[in-house]
């Protein structure tokens, strides 16, 4: 407001404007954390030492004297804290565990020429590889067994193929009903309406993720007839419920921001009111409609419950009667059996800090143009 | 022709008579029909959602459902309860909000009385409200997990030397730290909303009386804007009660035999229930009741709270509208 | 100002209650799949030492593993064997002692076929052709002419590990598999598909056939009966564990293991679903 300032002099005064500003400064200090920390846990991804190759070479424990300390700690993958705390026969007995950890792998996988493949390089996390028993190069994310393959692709495609059946679902309807409830209704549906709409928000996604599984899942099957009951589909349409408010509010909100004058002057030529709402009031509001597909893209890719609840079959395919399985749900399903610092654990973390990049830029985008177009309504551009 | 009548540009004309005076018009009809059906199909939904859950929940609803802590199977309808969910779900609520409410009103404080409108800072303050706003839900649980648990947790138990690990695992505070960090614009946002419809004139006499700004915001802002915090307190409420996914990783639990009674406890909950009982159970047709109910309470507990959170909202933007 | 002296009084106040109250107690933690078991032992123990107090929480293997290296867990369930990473990172906090397993109970899993699908019995190799998806129609062992639906778990279930390890002998599931939120799912997506075949615990199954499974071609095929499955003849079977601290496992929580694996305890694991481990099993 800037009112009133300058009672510096007064120290209580100024101490409660510091300590204010500061605790305001907590989100800025949340959103840096929330990056840091995902991304904490997943670098070491990145910089290599991991390797998920089931047949490794291994020292056997009488030959622990051959090698220094230090590699002793690197091959036993230890902190030098660690390292220093153990003693000779701990050490030993470490070395035994990974020996015996290679003996008990079985016949069939010691035959395999994946077994010495480290699955976490980059060409094995996006690029298709043939693996035994495939007769062509494939995209495949089963992080589960003796040899763990973590390609990311299906995943990146099941996301995208599910928001984009969501957003082709929920677009239309949300912002035909923000043009509707703007533009056309009469003042008392539109004080009812709108709250209405909103509830649907309110809605836990964990509700609307088991009426798709128990219902919806059931009527779509009935209704297009396609042989995998739960399938990207439903997951789409389940996800199209929960992103029509987030929609639907910003896009009403748009339109009706758009100036009185501008309908006034339309009508005032002879326009009738949906001509006005089509021609005028909808140009003018396209910018605010497009923020609000571009946010709701980034609440649905974010959508975990529903799709988890729905769907979960790594499926590289595009076809929207296929399975398939988004990235928030392969994170929420799979961290709990993964060995916490893990290679599978940091490509968890790897996802989950790609999600919140992605979620970051369109959340950026949207509140960008959003910003533009009210100045821009005002008049200030 | 087409003349003009007051009636069709004053916005508070009863439209019957508007629409009498133009003639009828395919393009009008047909655009209207399809942008009403859009309304009336997502309404459908809606109602088809609700009815469907009240229906079928509310025979399967009892008090002994509500007062039960299941003991054995909790697939098993005839000694199965929700109690521990329900408190567990609560409880970590309620704790969250005495983290949110005080951080999101001081910043939304900071927004509307003090930020210089142009400075960077305050871009940059709003501009992260935003993005945190749309931060995907389980993002928040890694984020939980990897600075609560991994971190907090475990650097706490260090310094205060205990022999295993108290606090760097899932517990309720840390599910309730996570949650208010995700609920934390939906405070900020509505509290500055409220801010915004105290009439300046309000600020200006107070000051004029020789309070300072402190005691202005104190005692006269702050007052006139609680309507609009208990708004954004409870749509945070609504939000965090039927949130599953930033929780999955950082507090709940699948099953405890007790009520949890310590902050560093793990507890069930009431969404991540649903989730179980959909997902994990023997027989689907014999715990379908079960579940119908437990969706009933949880769709009680987070709707209720939205309708009474739109209701107050709609009577501080009436004031807001009012102000111009 | 008050907000703020309620939050450091609550502070203090977790401080205090937390630091306190953990001994006495026996925590369980670990594999979903075990939570309702682990319940079971705990509530009956208790009832004949009422001195003790067992808590028992889900999570999953990996949280269960990570919670007995940080020592949050007394107990750890697991419906796997521990990995090799897991056990050294046990044994560095434990100073270099291995955490000690235990067997605890026998997991029999069944295959499942819709109840008019004419087929009985097939073999390993046969369940593997069908898993995998190199054989698409029932023809190809005596069937009718039909197109085979494979309905599988999602992969972060133990079930579903065990499975492609020891059934499908570490391939990966065919493309086309449908995957299922659920054993009782798949049993009645199988009781409602002429064509479906899906596998599940043993002791589920009302609504679709269990099939008699064959080691190989030239071996008879068996039944998943509990006689079939305890003594070890069946196939698909597959031991749930219990890992301990080693310096912990002595006094309550040594009584209590004991217990776990006495005939005692044993009678628990039959009503959820598992099977009790025979006496010359049990270590």
């Amino acid at each position: 407001m800037g009112i009133h300032r300058g009672h510096r002099a007064r120290p209580l005064e100024w101490l409660a404007e510091r300590f204010i500003f500061l605790v305001s400064l907590s989100t800025i200090l949340m959103v840096f954390l929330i990056f840091l920390f995902v991304a904490r846990e997943a670098l070491p991804i990145f910089f290599g030492g991991a390797n998920t190759a089931p047949l490794q070479t291994v020292l056997s424990p009488e030959a622990m004297d051959q090698l220094s300390p230090a590699q002793l700690q690197a091959y036993l993958e230890l902190t030098p804290q660690q390292f220093a705390t153990l003693d000779r026969e701990s050490i030993q007995a470490l070395l035994l565990v990974k020996q015996e950890a290679q003996d008990e792998i079985p016949a069939h996988v010691r035959s395999d020429p994946d077994a010495r493949v480290n699955t976490v390089e980059w060409k094995y996390l996006l690029g298709p590889h043939q693996w035994s028993g495939y007769d062509k190069p494939e995209y495949i994310w089963q992080p589960v067994g003796q040899i763990q393959k973590y390609n990311i692709i299906p995943l990146l495609v099941g996301t995208l193929k599910i928001t984009l059946i969501g957003l082709l679902f929920a677009v239309p309807l949300a912002v035909g009903a923000a043009i509707y409830v703007s533009q056309l209704a009469r003042p008392r549906v539109r004080e009812i309406v709108k709250p209405v709409i909103e509830l649907l928000s309110g809605i836990p996604s964990v509700v609307v993720g088991f009426f798709a599984l128990i219902i919806l899942a059931s009527v779509l099957q009935k209704i297009f007839g396609y042989p995998i009951r739960l399938n990207a589909f439903v997951a789409g349409c389940a996800l199209g419920f929960a992103v029509i408010p987030v929609i639907f509010s910003i896009a009403e909100d748009a339109l009706s921001s758009v100036p009185q004058a501008y309908t006034q002057a339309a009508l005032a030529l002879g326009a009738s009111r949906w001509q006005t709402a089509w021609q005028i009031v909808l140009p003018a509001g396209l910018p605010g409609v497009f923020a609000a597909a571009v946010l709701g893209f980034g609440r649905a890719i974010g959508e975990t419950m529903i799709v988890l609840m729905v769907c979960s079959a790594s499926v590289m395919s595009w076809n929207i009667f296929d399975s398939a399985r988004s990235i928030t749900t392969t994170i929420a399903a799979e961290m709990a059996e993964a060995v916490t610092g893990g290679p599978h654990y940091r490509i968890l973390f790897m996802l989950g800090a790609l999600l919140f990049a992605g979620t970051f830029i369109s959340n950026l985008i949207g509140g960008v143009v959003i910003q533009r177009f009210k100045l821009k309504l005002e008049g200030k551009r | 022709m087409n003349t003009l009548t007051p009636s069709q540009y004053l916005p508070e004309t009863p439209p019957g008579r508007h629409f009498r005076a133009e003639k009828f018009d395919v393009g009008s009809f047909f655009f209207s029909g399809l942008t009403g059906l859009a309304t009336l199909f997502i309404l459908a939904i809606l109602g088809v959602i609700l009815t469907n859950i009240v229906l079928n929940g509310w025979s399967a609803l009892s008090w002994h459902f509500v007062s039960t802590i299941p003991k054995k199977d909790f697939f098993d309808a005839a000694t199965t309860g929700v109690l521990p969910m329900i408190v567990g779900t609560t409880i970590r609520v309620f704790v969250m909000t005495i983290f949110v409410i005080p951080i999101g009103v001081i910043t939304a404080i900071y927004l509307t009385e003090y930020a210089p409108n142009t400075s960077i800072i305050t871009r940059v303050i709003r501009a992260a409200v935003n993005n945190l706003a749309g931060v995907p839900s389980i993002v928040f649980g890694l984020f939980g997990l990897g600075f609560f648990i991994h971190f907090i947790g475990k650097n706490l138990d260090t310094l205060l030397h205990h022999p295993s690990a108290v606090w760097g695992q899932p517990a309720l505070i840390w599910a309730a730290l996570t949650l208010a960090i995700m609920t934390l614009p939906v405070v900020i946002v509505a509290t500055e909303e409220s801010l915004k419809a105290i009439p300046p004139g309000l600020r200006e006499a107070s000051l004029a009386l020789g309070a300072t700004k402190l005691e202005t915001i104190l005692r006269i802002v702050l007052p006139q804007a609680l309507p609009g915090i208990l708004t954004g307190g409870i749509l945070a409420v609504s939000r965090a009660a039927g949130e599953v996914a930033p929780i999955l990783f950082t507090g709940v639990a699948y099953y405890m035999a007790s009520l949890p009674s310590r902050l560093s406890d793990q507890f069930m909950d009431l969404g991540y229930h649903v989730f179980v009982l959909s997902t994990q159970s023997p027989n689907i047709d014999q715990t379908r009741p079960l579940l119908y109910a437990t969706v009933l309470v949880l769709l009680i507990l987070t709707l209720a709270l939205n309708i009474v959170a739109i209701l107050i909202r709609a009577r501080v933007r009436k004031k807001l509208r009012s102000l111009g | 100002m008050k907000l703020l002296k309620h939050l450091l009084l609550l502070g203090a106040l977790a401080a205090v209650t937390s630091a306190g109250a953990q001994a006495g107690n026996i925590t369980v933690k670990g594999s979903d799949t075990l939570v309702i078991l682990a319940q079971k032992w705990a509530e009956t123990y208790m009832r004949s030492h009422p001195d003790v107090k067992i808590q028992v929480s889900g999570g999953g293997s990996g949280i269960g593993f990570a919670a007995l290296q940080n020592q949050t867990t007394d107990l750890c369930d697991a419906s796997r064997k521990a990995k090799a990473s897991e056990i050294a990172n046990c044994m560095r906090t434990f100073g270099g002692k291995r955490p000690v397993e235990y067997k605890v109970a026998l997991d029999g899993l069944s295959v499942y076929v819709n109840g008019q699908n004419p087929i009985k019995e097939l073999s390993l190799d046969q369940l593997k052709d069908i898993f995998t998806g190199k054989v698409k129609n029932w023809k190809a062992f005596g069937g009718p002419d039909a197109p085979i639906t494979v309905y599988s778990r999602e992969n972060s279930s133990g079930t579903y590990e065990f499975y492609k390890e020891h059934v499908l002998k570490g391939s990966d599931f065919a493309a086309s598999a449908q995957t299922m939120p659920g054993t009782a799912a798949i049993l009645q997506a199988v009781s409602k598909d002429k064509n479906g075949i899906g596998y599940g615990g043993g002791a589920y199954g009302a609504g679709a056939k269990h099939l008699a499974i064959k080691k190989d071609e030239s071996s008879p095929a068996i039944e998943p009966t509990e006689e079939n499955i305890v003594n070890g003849t069946y196939p698909i079977w597959r031991y749930l564990y219990v890992y301990v601290n080693p310096a912990l496992d002595k006094g309550e929580i040594g009584a209590y293991l004991k217990w776990i694996r006495s005939d005692d305890g044993q009678k628990a694991v039959k009503d959820v679903g598992y099977f009790p481990l025979p006496a010359n099993r049990r270590q």
